[in-house]
């Protein structure tokens, strides 16, 4: 359903995905493990058209976002890492625009974002402005508004950030359901390991913009000798902590240069 | 189309959810109105060119369709910021559907705003040539909001962050305004304002606006009404079709 190969983007002398190359079969859980920086973020962009590779290619259900990014679209629904709500407007409203946009019929659009809002316990607030919510109310409804629509592939970046066990709980039992009823494939990132032990089908692992491993949950302990999924997690990615963004001389460079490509 | 009209939709629900937004933004058209229009007038009359009020009004009207159809446009920015963006960036729709919606709702808004603008001036004094003028007045605010919710657009597209707002407010914003021949008559200039101000497409909607509002006796158009219209349509379709190119590019 999703195949990468060789995935190269580099951004001015920085390379945040370095070839890198794995599948994901249809109906499949993936997990894209991997710490701060390590490209995890990036390549969901290329994957869902939001940024260009700077090589290699992507096919979603056999289309290349590049070239057929409408249709490339209509397969996929996507949680962002970071918010992306409209906050002037109030819950019920953020969940009609995504359902016009991802052209869910009137009927079902409403009967779903019921559904979901009750789900998610925000129903009883659906008509308050968003920016009136709490951090975790604001993720649920994110999160309740990637599920409106039933995509062929859904994109879930960190979805989990920020969110209490029960929610944590009411998300991942959805999306063993949605998987299992209506055989949507995930793809998912998160930084907790016991989740991703859990949900997930198979594993992938980035670091510094490369692919370290792949294989199931199971496959990934046997390999590095360990018993859990988080001691394999840092007996392959080391144990420093990542600085994930660069100085701020790095960084105005980095943008002077983005700038000057714009231009062009 | 629904794509088009639920983000039309959007532009319009925020506007009208931030009251003290409009108020705050009728205050500064009030001022260069009430304060320069009638502290200039005696001056005006004077020199033979009529009411100041009278010439002033149109070019307060059109400073706030510029003002709020840019500002829609680069509204962008804080979209990005939000976050918001990208969620009308990968939904399967075009991304000039998108856009489109997005530019109609600036539109509609800044074209409200030149209404409340001129519902001011009538209750501060100022009377129109005629009352059918009117409704041509307000052809000339939509193409007057096209056109800059286009240019903010394009701007809006290409800017990374919002450090580059308080640029684009001193280096073309207000620039466009004060050379638009707002506040004072463009015939009678010396060669290069009138060359600089002939290159500013907001000479031409306030122009075309102050054809048809004021009388004849008093205003010499410094275009006529024909090449106003032109220059507008034109360089509005210019600047749509730039506008939906840059926003077809960006990334997030």
């Amino acid at each position: 359903m999703i195949r990468v190969q060789n995935l190269v983007k580099a951004f001015g002398s920085f390379t945040a995905v370095n070839d890198v190359s794995f599948d994901v079969a249809a109906g499949e859980i993936f997990a894209f493990l991997g710490p701060n920086g390590a490209g995890k973020t990036t390549t969901i962009k290329m994957l869902t058209t939001l940024l260009h590779p700077t090589s290699g290619s992507i096919e979603l259900d056999g289309l290349d976002p590049q070239t057929h990014q409408n249709q490339a679209r209509q397969r996929f629904g996507i949680v962002f890492q970071d918010p992306s709500l409209d906050g002037d407007l109030t819950a019920w409203e953020n969940m009609e625009i995504h359902g016009v946009l991802y052209h869910v019929p009137h009927k079902v659009r409403h009967q779903r974002s019921e559904e979901l809002l009750k789900l998610f316990e925000l129903w009883d607030r659906r008509d308050d402005q968003v920016k009136k919510f709490s951090g975790g109310m604001k993720r649920r409804l994110e999160i309740a508004r990637g599920f409106l629509h039933t995509p062929k592939i859904l994109f879930l970046d960190e979805p989990t950030l920020g969110l209490d066990p029960q929610s944590r709980n009411q998300l991942w039992s959805h999306v063993k359901r949605v998987n299992e009823t209506e055989n949507v494939t995930v793809m998912l990132t998160t930084h907790y390991m016991d989740e991703a032990d859990r949900v997930a089908h198979r594993i992938g692992i980035i670091d510094h913009g490369k692919l370290v491993t792949q294989g199931t949950p199971a496959e990934i302990k046997e390999q590095t000798a360990t018993t859990s999924l988080e001691d394999a997690f840092l007996k392959l990615t080391g144990s420093n902590i990542r600085d994930e963004s660069a100085g701020s001389a790095d960084q105005m460079r980095q943008f002077a240069k983005m700038w000057q490509q714009q231009r062009r | 189309m629904s794509a088009i009209y639920i983000l039309w939709l959007r532009e319009l629900k925020r506007y009208t959810r931030s009251r003290s937004q409009i108020i705050a933004s009728l205050g500064q058209p009030m001022l260069y109105l009430l304060v320069l229009g009638f502290g200039l007038n005696p001056v005006f009359k004077r020199a033979g060119y009529g009411s100041y009020f009278q010439f002033i009004a149109p070019g307060v009207i059109g400073m706030s369709v510029l003002f709020s159809s840019i500002f829609s446009g680069l509204g962008l920015l804080w979209d990005r910021q939000f976050g918001f963006l990208k969620e009308t960036l990968v939904a399967p729709v075009p991304r000039i559907q998108i856009m489109i919606g997005r530019t109609l709702g600036g539109c509609t808004v800044a074209v409200i705003q030149g209404l409340l603008v001129l519902v001011i001036c009538l209750i501060s004094g100022f009377r129109p040539a005629s009352w059918v003028a009117i409704p041509v007045a307000v052809g000339f605010m939509v193409l007057i909001a096209m056109l800059f919710a286009a240019l903010g657009v394009i701007f809006g597209s290409s800017l990374q962050d919002m450090q580059g707002f308080q640029l684009i407010m001193n280096f073309l914003v207000l620039p466009i305004y004060f050379l638009s021949g707002a506040m004072f008559p463009l015939t009678n200039q010396g060669k290069i304002l009138s060359f600089i101000t002939a290159l500013d497409p907001l000479s031409y909607g306030i122009d075309g606006m102050r054809s048809v509002l004021l009388s004849a006796v008093t205003f010499r158009p410094a275009f006529g009404i024909s090449i106003d219209l032109a220059v507008l349509v034109v360089v509005g379709t210019i600047l749509l079709i730039l506008g939906a190119w840059r926003f077809s590019k960006i990334e997030a």
